[in-house]
């Protein structure tokens, strides 16, 4: 029971991470209408930020931290105004390949600069005690330091790490902060009646292009807090590192229902315990063919995703 | 004669010409080791690219798992091949064990096709798109898990795990070997490539001037129009994909007959993506751009390796450049403003078929 619960745990921890990264993938194809397939690399790249900020001795933590989000901020938005800006309006399919060509681009960049090497991040909650939960009786009693336990010969049946914590009250926060962004601001608000219409948004006066820019800005400033996260709970780092759950986010939000926030959240949630989950029952060679094959079967079912609006098609 | 057929004639000699030449000159000896280890890939690829061009041109669906038929291909092949091989009763010549091989790919994947497009192509555009990504993993997975030993007491499958031998096993040979993968005989050549890369581009061919394949384009162009004049849109969609995926799994039967060691992580979906670059630079709905589009982008990389490590960083940055200036409002104003779009246009006349694209947004 309880490795259920310690299981279930680090899937939504896992989950909320993927939530992060969907969310940026169901912006830019909510407001942009692109399949933004450059975006795991973007990961990639805060993680080697953030590895190389903190491998530096001058370098507190939080501003390591901070220079990884400036890092991805400004890369998603030269991107945005290098590459994909010139082509609005063009078919989809060419965004499509330019996004696969940008992410070569980085994938090759990191390749030269940094090797195909793995390297080794150090956590940024590294040394930091986990959490344990023990049984005395039937009361329970939480404790973070098993010599602090009153009760030393006690197990504790239950240790989250401090990782697994810290992804879960981020993700959630953030959560909660973008959804007032969008909902309260006038920015937010901007960005939502782009992704509803696009012509009228403009006539109504606001600015197309900036509120695209911005949500380039978000979606990498999202990537960035997500590859802090993923790359201190999985502390490997390669050029290639972006690329499988760049994939999965994406397979998140489709999952949500592409282009709506509450089901990116919802997905990616979904996803990272169904694969936890399996990883531990079934079998962890399968667990990315069950994944996968969930989607699949709830794409038969329900066509536009879990909360994606059905559209009839106009004659 | 009719335009179109011309148009096909000179593709289907243009590519006979290319590729037997080649096969000749290497025969002789007159090409280096590198590009002699090139040719069948390079056909392999060009088979695989014109196959997904029926999808993604003709139906006008993305799809992003094309190697996931290209896997199933290989690995039945691969694998009939292997057992008509050691089959202590059965003795087949060689030339009718390879044929059988890749034509149980084919099928193979064929099932496969039908069995995924029936729920799939009630999917459209990016939803369509992530459903096939999806599937094309699904099958790398499996096939990444599945262990098959022969013995004299015949097959014993394994999943996640090699099978437990029986006590009086004798003789066992392991054909399957989960991640490590199985090595097929070697049998495909630049010869053999090309006689089936020419039947399938008439086959495709045949198929796009027919009723059927007008059938699909009109589907493409305008699915509520093509179904109100009672198009069966279904049974085209279907028939469209199917064929597409057949031609990738022989395709996967020729691959895995041409490597020593074939495991299942080479078909990720980079692989599925790298023929959709093919198809969509060739142009959407050509099969002669595809072909050409593929000899030129799998060619040149390998051709500069000079450039050394650089040349990836070169690819993405020409792809991103192209995909810009063909495509780009700004540049197609700027060519037709200083005249330079004629000859561009002229040129690009000779690829393009139709002007509607597939999938993404609508």
């Amino acid at each position: 029971m309880m490795s259920f619960v310690s299981y279930l745990v680090n899937g939504l921890s896992l989950g909320s991470i993927y939530a992060l990264i969907a969310l940026g993938y169901t912006m830019v194809y909510g407001i942009a209408k692109m399949l933004n397939f450059a975006h795991g690399d973007i990961i990639m790249v805060g993680g080697y930020a953030a590895f190389i900020t903190m491998a530096t001795s001058w370098c507190p933590l939080w501003l390591s931290m901070l220079i990884t989000v400036a890092v991805c901020t400004v890369l998603g938005v030269v991107i945005e105004k290098v590459a994909y800006k010139p082509l609005r309006g063009a078919p989809p399919l060419a965004v499509l390949i330019t996004a696969i060509g940008v992410s070569y681009l980085l994938q090759n960049i990191a390749l030269l600069t940094q090797t195909a090497n793995p390297r080794t991040f150090t956590s940024v909650a590294a040394g930091a005690p986990p959490f344990m939960l023990a049984f005395e009786g039937k009361a329970p009693l939480f404790f973070t330091n098993a010599a602090d336990s009153p009760y030393g010969d006690l197990k504790p049946v239950l240790t989250i790490s401090m990782e697994t914590f810290l992804a879960i009250v981020v993700s959630v926060v953030i959560m909660i902060a973008l959804t007032l962004f969008i909902n309260k601001t006038k920015a937010g608000k901007a960005m939502l009646a782009c992704s509803e219409d696009k012509g009228a948004a403009q006539l109504m006066g606001i600015n197309v292009n900036g509120t695209i820019t911005l949500t380039f800005a978000i979606g990498s400033a999202l990537a960035a807090v997500a590859a802090v996260l993923m790359c201190s709970t999985y502390p490997q780092i390669t050029p290639y590192t972006g690329s499988m759950p760049g994939i999965k986010a994406f397979v998140a939000a489709v999952f949500g229902g592409i282009g709506s926030i509450p089901g990116a959240m919802i997905g990616g949630v979904l996803l990272g315990v169904i694969e936890l989950l399996s990883k531990a029952y079934i079998s962890s060679q399968l667990s990315d063919a069950i994944v996968f094959l969930v989607l699949i079967i709830v794409l038969v079912v329900r066509p536009t995703g879990i909360m994606g609006k059905k559209m009839n098609e106009k004659v | 004669m009719r335009k179109q057929t011309k148009n096909n004639l000179i593709t289907f000699i243009g590519t006979a010409v290319v590729f037997f030449g080649l096969a000749a000159l290497s025969q002789a000896g007159q090409l280096n080791n590198k590009i002699n280890g090139m040719l069948v890939l390079i056909g392999i690829y060009v088979i695989l690219a014109v196959s997904l061009n029926l999808t993604v041109g003709v139906l006008g669906e993305l799809s992003l798992g094309h190697a996931g038929f290209w896997c199933i291909g290989a690995y039945v092949s691969g694998t009939v091949s292997l057992i008509l091989q050691n089959s202590p009763n059965v003795a087949v010549p060689d030339w009718l064990r390879f044929t059988a091989a890749l034509i149980a790919g084919g099928i193979a994947a064929a099932v496969f096709g039908v069995l995924i497009g029936i729920p799939v192509l009630r999917l459209r555009g990016d939803y369509l798109a992530i459903v096939t990504l999806g599937f094309g993993e699904i099958m790398k997975s499996l096939a990444n898990n599945i262990y098959l030993v022969m013995d004299n007491n015949g097959l014993h499958f394994g999943f996640t795990q090699a099978p437990e031998l029986a006590e009086n096993s004798e003789g066992a040979k392991e054909l399957l070997r989960g991640p490590i993968g199985m090595s097929a005989p070697q049998d495909t050549n630049i010869w053999i490539v090309t006689v089936v890369l020419l039947i399938c581009l008439a086959v495709l061919m045949m198929f796009i001037d027919s009723k059927s394949g007008r059938a699909c384009m009109a589907v493409r162009d305008n699915y509520i129009a093509a179904q109100s004049v009672g198009i069966n849109v279904t049974k085209f969609r279907l028939m469209a994909f199917t064929i597409s995926a057949a031609i990738a799994g022989i395709a996967g039967g020729l691959y895995s007959h041409s490597i020593s060691l074939l495991a299942a992580k080479t078909f990720d979906y980079n692989k599925s993506i790298l023929i959709l670059v093919f198809v969509v630079l060739g142009g959407l709905g050509s099969l002669r751009g595809s072909i050409i589009a593929t000899i030129i982008l799998y060619a040149l990389p390998e051709l500069f390796r000079e450039v050394g490590q650089y040349r990836m960083l070169i690819y993405a940055i020409v792809l991103i450049g192209m995909m810009i200036f063909n495509n780009a409002p700004f540049f197609i104003q700027l060519r037709e403003r200083i005249g330079a779009s004629a000859p561009v246009q002229r040129i690009k006349g000779m690829f393009k078929r139709d002007k509607k694209t597939a999938g993404g947004a609508e």
